[in-house]
């Protein structure tokens, strides 16, 4: 009935295809669509001027989607990236007040991140508890500690100098702030360290399968409390370059961010499950999520709107891999029985693929 | 219900069922036909195709072409559900048991009887339970979660689930792959008083000690295809290999006699409370020491609490002289030591993860180059050993997950003897392999005890435990209770130490 598929030449073909996997390949497209549509249809979107605020609206979330998109694979989640930022910004706030010189209070902030993230990994890992419900508590803790330091005041008394310096561009490449360039090489890096590096692999193997992982030698609880605190000093560095980017320290800075953060991963292609995700997927999910809400914006559409906009897409990111394995499981195999959604992890322990109901 | 009459369509066969996955051919026109009051065999090799047959049975794969006919009624099966409505149970060859359910919970799992008031009767539910496990002398608690229960225990579950259903077709893949003989037994008493009452019965197993003394007929199958079928008093176990295998093969591969060497392994008084107690073993370079006993002795619990991946709460573990650390694995594969698990599925292997890396997992370090993965150095790696081992797979980059059950375990084997170990500790090295490369696997572990391996063996096969152990240790409820050299260790002696009865001979 079914005429035997012809096997693919093993190797190259196969690795080929499964380096683009199916996973990444959506985000890809939309996110090509997404560009060249805007650059058609909506004035001012493909200007130079516009590039370069795009790109730098993006940037924090982008930073901070990298360790994110690590934890995620492991299993795990870090609500609490946009207080820890707020929080960055606040202490950046009352150092410059106090007088301590940007230069320092930089490293100030990111040992506070650092900590703070520590705190999460230490909650996740010694304690045991899931890092869903720990990260929705320190999100709290965090960004009463930015209102604990700076009340409902804003800070705007930067120097100009390092405000305007963070916007500045490349020489010689008009609308590529050299902030953006350090972040995507930073995203090079974390992409070299999740794909080709032993760490990398066993956060997939963490992710997949944590107690196999255990038994082959990987240090579960040790890699998940550094990604915590990796999280952490990130998200502090978002937090300063958020400050010197708007010039101005709030408690209540960034409020929210860290869902669009998750949004981007997620519509990336890394499953909310674990095991599963590629940086280039991530970093193509932040790109797409950023230039469709200034694609609306310059169209004057309502932040309101934005809300909604944002919010479908993240249903339809964690709704699209599933229904896309399902159509794919009934392609192959004729019958109404879908095979097992990779994403499905309600399952029994260790559920064959494709057995048992 | 036809009972036993010439004329009555058998209440299941099988007629040229064809199955493929790709390019792979599972089953190519295999046909079958179980009978009433009949304990029917299948056997064949790793990969030949038994466990895709089982689920096609069941109702998880549909077949290309061909027909599952039940009572000489062509019927095609949707769905699990549909086959189990038409009075078939199974039990598949790897357990699938929800972790956060209790053991009764799981057994009745779908189909919870109810009290007049429609909710769950759960009085009744634990009572069926308790007298399934009474009949199989399964001592587990019904109201404990099935997370953590050993891979025999969560075997014993999935046998107590298959026969609650009163099934007219009981159709079991493997199901003593983990137990030891005295369960085993039980299990096969209650095959028997099934039959009796004229259920049909298939059972699938690589040992043949089983297979003669329990089925009636024998369906051998090689490379998904039907070769022979025959009442077992016209086969002999020989006949059956050749028939599988295609060639001859010695079914048991006796230890070669090792130079002895230093102390690798040094145990002393090591005890989890509650688990195992005053564990004290060493084990030297070149010996393969055995760990006997039913299931449930603790013999899993102590190789995984030498070797760090569960803690232990007094005693020492000291390898090469060095003391290893409470609980750390790392630690100990530092040291030289290696754990082949016993449960593949959750312990041994990523299941979503290639084949490559499964294999190559225990030795990502040595492969890398300044801290970068090289594919092509797994590859080559993972090929090396699919060779060594006679792996049956398509494309090093395919999941585990599409291996059969035997494939599998050869990976979880290469995943840890690569690694070139000084002390190794296997539990159930062979579960689920054929003969043939049971024989294979026997000959390495002996090759390797002769280049100065230090071998600790936690098997539930007797046979193998006689073949190849230098020494057995006979635990029996957490404690060490004889340890009987080479030319003591006999059934007996193991067995009276196992069931903890006074060992007549000490060695
Ligand atoms: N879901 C799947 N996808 C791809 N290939 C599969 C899948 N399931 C089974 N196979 C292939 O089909 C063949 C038969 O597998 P099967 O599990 O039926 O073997 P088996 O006889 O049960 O072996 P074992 O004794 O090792 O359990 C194997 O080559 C296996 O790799
Ligand atoms: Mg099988």
């Amino acid at each position: 009935m079914v005429p035997d598929h012809t096997r693919t030449p093993a190797g190259t073909v196969s690795r080929l295809r499964s380096a683009l996997s199916l996973r990444e390949a959506p985000v890809l497209g939309a996110l090509l669509v997404t560009l060249v549509c805007a650059a058609m249809f909506v004035d001012n979107f493909a200007t130079e001027r516009n590039t370069g605020f795009l790109l730098l609206s993006v940037a924090a979330i982008a930073l901070m989607a990298l360790p994110m998109t690590l934890i995620v694979i492991t299993g795990e989640i870090d609500l609490s990236v946009a207080s820890t930022l707020a929080l960055s910004s606040a202490t950046m706030g009352v150092l410059w007040e106090a007088g301590v010189p940007i230069e320092t209070a930089l490293w100030i902030c990111l040992a506070v991140g650092l900590a703070v993230g520590a705190l999460n990994g230490v909650l996740v890992t010694l304690c045991g508890l899931p890092s869903l419900a720990v990260t929705i508590g320190t999100m709290a803790l965090y960004r009463g500690l930015a209102y604990v330091l700076l009340g409902d005041r804003a800070v705007a008394s930067y120097p100009q100098t390092w405000v305007s310096g963070v916007r500045d561009t490349v020489p010689g490449v008009p609308g590529l702030p050299w902030t953006v360039l350090a972040i995507a090489l930073l995203a090079v890096l974390f992409a070299v360290l999740l794909h080709a590096s032993v760490l990398g692999r066993s956060l997939y193997d963490i992710g997949n399968n944590a107690e196999a992982a255990r038994f082959a030698g990987v240090r579960v609880r040790w890699t998940k409390f550094w990604l915590f605190a990796a999280s952490g000093l990130v998200s502090a560095g978002a937090g300063v370059l958020w400050t010197l980017q708007y010039g101005t320290s709030r408690a209540d800075t960034a409020f929210g961010l860290e869902l669009q953060v998750v949004a981007a991963v997620l519509l990336g292609g890394v499953s909310i499950f674990g095991g599963v995700g590629t940086v280039v997927g991530v970093m193509a999910g932040v790109l797409l999520l950023g230039s469709l809400r200034n694609a609306l914006q310059l169209l004057g559409i309502s932040s309101d709107v934005l809300q909604v906009v944002t919010g479908l897409i993240l249903i339809a990111s964690v709704v699209a891999p599933s229904a896309a394995a399902r159509l794919r499981a009934r392609r192959k195999a004729p019958g109404p029985r879908p095979a097992p959604d990779p994403d499905d992890r309600n399952r029994p322990v260790a559920a064959p693929s494709g057995e048992e109901s | 219900m036809p009972e036993q009459q010439p004329p009555a369509p058998p209440p299941l066969a099988l007629d040229g069922v064809s199955k493929s996955f790709g390019s792979v051919r599972a089953l190519r026109g295999l046909s079958l036909e179980l009978r009433a009051g009949e304990i029917h065999a299948l056997v064949g090799e790793n990969g030949a195709g038994k466990s895709t047959l089982v689920k096609t049975i069941a109702g998880v794969h549909r077949p290309d072409s061909g027909q599952i006919l039940v009572d000489g009624e062509t019927t095609a099966f949707q769905a699990p559900a549909d086959a189990q409505r038409a009075g078939i149970a199974v039990i598949h060859q790897e357990p699938t048991l929800f972790p956060d359910l209790s053991v009764a919970e799981n057994i009745f799992v779908g189909r919870q009887p109810r009290t007049r008031l429609r909710t769950i009767d759960r009085a009744l539910m634990r009572r069926r339970t308790a007298e399934a496990f009474a009949r199989l002398g399964v001592e587990t608690d019904p109201d404990r979660p099935a997370r953590g229960l050993s891979i025999a225990d969560q075997q014993l579950v999935e046998i107590a689930k298959a026969l609650t259903r009163r099934a007219r077709v009981l159709v079991m893949d493997e199901p003593t792959a983990a137990l030891s003989g005295v369960e085993a037994e039980r299990l096969f008493r209650v095959a028997r008083s099934l039959r009796d009452s004229g259920t049909a019965l298939l059972f699938i197993s690589h040992r043949f000690d089983e297979v003669f003394a329990l089925c009636d007929r024998i369906t051998v199958v090689r490379d998904g295809a039907f070769v022979s079928c025959d009442p077992t008093p016209e086969l002999d176990v020989d006949t059956v290999v050749r028939r599988m295998v295609g060639r001859e093969v010695s079914s048991l591969y006796p230890k070669e006699e090792a130079q002895v060497g230093e102390t690798v392994l040094e145990v002393e008084g090591l005890t989890r409370r509650g688990v195992f107690t005053d564990v004290s073993f060493s084990v030297r370079a070149g010996e393969i020491v055995a760990l006997a006993g039913l299931v449930g002795a603790g013999r899993s619990e102590v190789v995984r609490a030498a070797f760090g991946v569960d803690r232990h709460d007094t005693g020492t573990v000291r390898v090469l002289g060095r003391e290893l650390p409470n609980g750390r694995p790392r630690a100990a594969m530092a040291a030289g030591a290696a754990l082949v698990p016993e449960d593949r599925r959750l312990q041994g292997l990523v299941m979503e993860s290639s084949i490559e890396r499964n294999s190559t997992a225990t030795r990502r370090g040595p492969l890398s180059r300044l801290g970068l993965l090289r594919p092509r150095a797994e590859r080559d790696a993972a090929r090396e050993w699919g060779e060594r081992l006679q792996l049956k797979y398509g494309d090093t980059t395919d999941p585990v997950s599409t291996l059969s059950g035997g494939n599998q375990q050869k990976v979880v084997l290469a995943k840890w003897l690569s690694t070139r170990p000084r002390l190794l500790f296997i539990d159930e090295p062979t579960r689920g392999i054929d003969v043939g490369t049971k024989a294979e696997v026997h000959r390495l572990l002996s090759r390797l005890a002769g280049e100065g391996l230090a071998i600790v063996m936690v098997s539930s096969e007797l046979p193998e435990v006689l073949a190849m152990a230098d020494r057995v240790l006979v635990m029996h409820e957490g404690r060490i209770t004889a340890e009987l050299d080479r030319d003591a260790a006999t059934e007996e002696t193991v067995m009276y130490a196992a069931t903890g009865q006074q060992p007549r001979s000490a060695a």
